[in-house]
């Protein structure tokens, strides 16, 4: 039964949202089925399709996965953004100054710095929490912008090639590239972005899962999350689990560098998040805060945001925003799950939301 | 230094402190009632979209401005709804009505206007007018400064908003309709966010470009912490942060650091964030939220 709960609730609140989305679609005079088709239909072509569906789902798995692993702690990462901007910048910045290590040492470093520096910048709020009780929500987004105004020096003043009009770091050592998944698949061209960042995002879906429910440092996060003070009664320092939940969940979010500057770009490039951080919210959200309910969701996101671009060229007044809208309303009726149940009655505050 | 500091400088400061008053006063009957507001941002989003979009098709600032009252209201109903009705996590609900403002304007300014995300340039003398070198939303939100501190602790329509946010199992008790008061708070805070938005684009500049507020919601936020979610000190944080970006401006090319460099203008951005931090930790002077902020009220509870 609650398993089939889990499954219901996120469907309906996607059909919700697609029926709101149709409304504003029909209200700006196109056609909603023509847009669904072209925002659902090409994803599913080979290669370009589903190379480019994988490639936009990487980024999503990671903030998704990073968020969910916070709301099982009872804790809200609205920070995600902020703490994948400076691991990028970690990332690039071990990529770029140990320039002379091989590979094998330089890519593993790579990933490390951007993790820890994601950790670190994610346990700051853990910590305010902890030692003040300050808010997490409200540090979390303070530091987001403090992130991208500090990536942003750093790359302005320091990181940049001289004369390069573009605000971005000068390019990581070719020693820290990691490959393309086209040189292993036969019939997926090189030219499509998708990396083994994807691979890594499933491997870490896998481990969070162990985490949580196959150890016992996940069972006190969880336990945190569900209730504090039984958690703190059976022994859990509550303090300590608030530091380490953010710390992970912020070294979750940030292997986004990894995808986006060990990957794709080679470099660190400034404003290159797409709003993931955020998006992250809503794939939490819907995959109902589960490694498997996450990888689902993050592949519906990456469907519409591949299916944004034949939606800009080919129809007459619809723009690729629209899957902004969807996001938004998706979040929305997620949010307002009681709608969906009789008698509107709220779960247990903490871990599900 | 001396040359920077002149009295266009203190124009610049309430001119860029204009928005955040409306928007953080806005907040501040949300949070007051006791339902945190992240989507200021998203609601002055709608405001400024609206504004600029009306007054384009009728040529009158003032239908522009009621305009956007009413469309931000309506949202921030429907976050209130959400909410209050469904019990929704307020920051997640939030971030939606955030989310849905960065889309929005653009699929409708897309095809309205075949943008990509703005609205045409509306001819200057169909902006909201200045009086004394000032917008007169300007000097309406020092009024709308010192009415919320009346309204606030003056009335017993304050009264009963307050105790909604600090105490709701009192105030039912008390016979106040708990539920009914936070609605009001919550569109109020779109009223108010709305306003502030359309000062960004009908007032301040003259068109909406896509997310023009750049994350001006989050200062009011921060503002309205600083401000310990009170009117006058919050209106001062709100100086204080228009004040630095005031001076980010004018620094831009004109101050140096001693060893012959530009100041990076990232430092004075990061000040606002930087100093709500400092302030929710506590270590300069405590700032203690409503005491039922985030709690959803339930009566059989």
């Amino acid at each position: 039964m609650k398993q089939l709960r889990d499954l219901l609730f996120p469907l309906m609140a996607v059909l919700c949202a697609f029926a709101v989305g149709a409304l504003v679609v029909l209200f700006i005079g196109d056609s909603p089925i023509e847009t669904y088709r072209l925002l659902l239909g090409s994803a599913l072509s080979w290669p370009d399709g589903i190379g480019y569906t994988l490639f936009f789902a990487t980024p999503l798995i990671f903030t998704g996965l990073a968020v969910a692993v916070a709301l099982r702690g009872g804790l809200l990462n609205i920070g995600a953004e902020g703490q994948l901007y400076v691991a990028a910048f970690a990332t690039a910045w071990v990529g770029i100054t140990l320039s002379n290590l091989p590979s094998a040492l330089l890519v593993p470093l790579c990933c490390l710095a951007g993790i820890a520096a994601g950790a670190a910048w994610a346990a700051i709020p853990g910590v305010l929490k902890a030692r003040f009780g300050s808010h997490e929500v409200i540090n979390t987004i303070m530091l987001n912008f403090i992130a991208v105004a500090l990536v942003g020096y750093l790359t302005q003043y320091h990181y940049r090639t001289p004369g390069d009009p573009i605000m971005e770091s000068a390019p990581i050592s070719a020693a820290a590239h990691i490959p393309r998944l086209g040189q292993f698949i036969p019939g997926l061209p090189a030219r499509i972005p998708l990396n083994v960042a994807f691979l890594l995002a499933l491997v870490a879906c896998w481990l969070v899962y162990v985490l949580l429910w196959k150890t016992k440092w996940g069972y006190e996060i969880r336990a945190t999350g569900q209730n504090p003070s039984a958690a703190e009664y059976g022994g859990v320092s509550i303090r300590k689990e608030i530091v380490l939940t953010m710390a992970i969940s912020g070294g979750v979010a940030a292997m986004v560098g990894i995808k986006e500057v060990l990957g794709y770009r080679y470099r660190y490039y400034d404003g290159f998040s797409d709003n993931y951080g955020f998006t992250g919210i809503a794939v939490a959200l819907l995959g109902r805060n589960h490694p498997v309910g996450v990888i689902a969701a993050a592949l519906l996101f990456a469907v519409l945001q591949r299916g944004g671009v034949p939606v800009d060229a080919f129809t007459q007044l619809v723009s690729k925003d629209i899957v902004l809208i969807l996001q938004a309303l998706v979040i929305l009726f997620v949010a307002a799950e009681a709608m969906f149940r009789r008698g509107g009655r709220r779960q247990g505050a903490g871990g599900t939301i | 230094m001396r040359s920077i500091l002149t009295l266009s400088l203190l124009f610049s400061t309430i001119r860029l402190a204009t928005p955040l008053v409306w928007a953080a006063i806005g907040g501040l009957y949300s949070e007051r009632s006791g339902v945190i507001n992240i989507a200021l941002e998203g609601l002055m989003l709608a405001g400024a979209f609206t504004a600029a979009a009306m007054t384009y098709y009728t040529h009158s600032p003032w239908v522009g401005l009621g305009s956007a009252v009413v469309a931000a209201a309506f949202f921030a109903f429907i976050l209130a709804v959400v909410c209050i009705r469904f019990k929704a996590n307020e920051v997640v609900a939030g971030t939606g009505i955030n989310i849905l403002f960065l889309g929005l304007p653009a699929v409708l300014s897309g095809a309205l206007f075949l943008s990509s995300g703005s609205t045409p340039q509306i001819p200057k003398d169909e902006l909201l007018p200045e009086v004394a070198r000032l917008s007169v939303l300007s000097l309406l939100a020092l009024l709308l400064v010192f009415a919320t501190q009346h309204v606030l602790y003056r009335t017993p329509f304050g009264l009963r908003l307050r105790s909604v946010g600090e105490n709701p199992e009192a105030a039912d008790a008390a016979g106040i309709r708990v539920n009914r008061l936070r609605y009001t708070g919550v569109i109020l805070s779109g009223v108010l966010a709305g306003i502030g938005g359309a000062y960004l684009s009908i007032g301040q500049s003259s068109l909406f470009t896509r997310n023009m507020t750049a994350g001006r919601g989050f200062i009011a936020l921060a503002a309205l912490i600083f401000g310990k979610w009170r009117p006058v000190q919050t209106m001062l944080a709100c100086l204080l942060f228009g004040f630095a970006d005031a001076l980010t401006i004018q620094m831009q090319g004109v101050a140096k650091l001693p060893s012959g460099e530009d100041v990076p203008v990232q430092f004075i951005q990061m000040i606002p964030y930087v100093v709500t931090i400092v302030v929710l930790a506590g270590f300069i002077g405590h700032s203690r939220a409503p005491g039922a902020l985030g709690v959803p009220y339930d009566k059989e509870s």
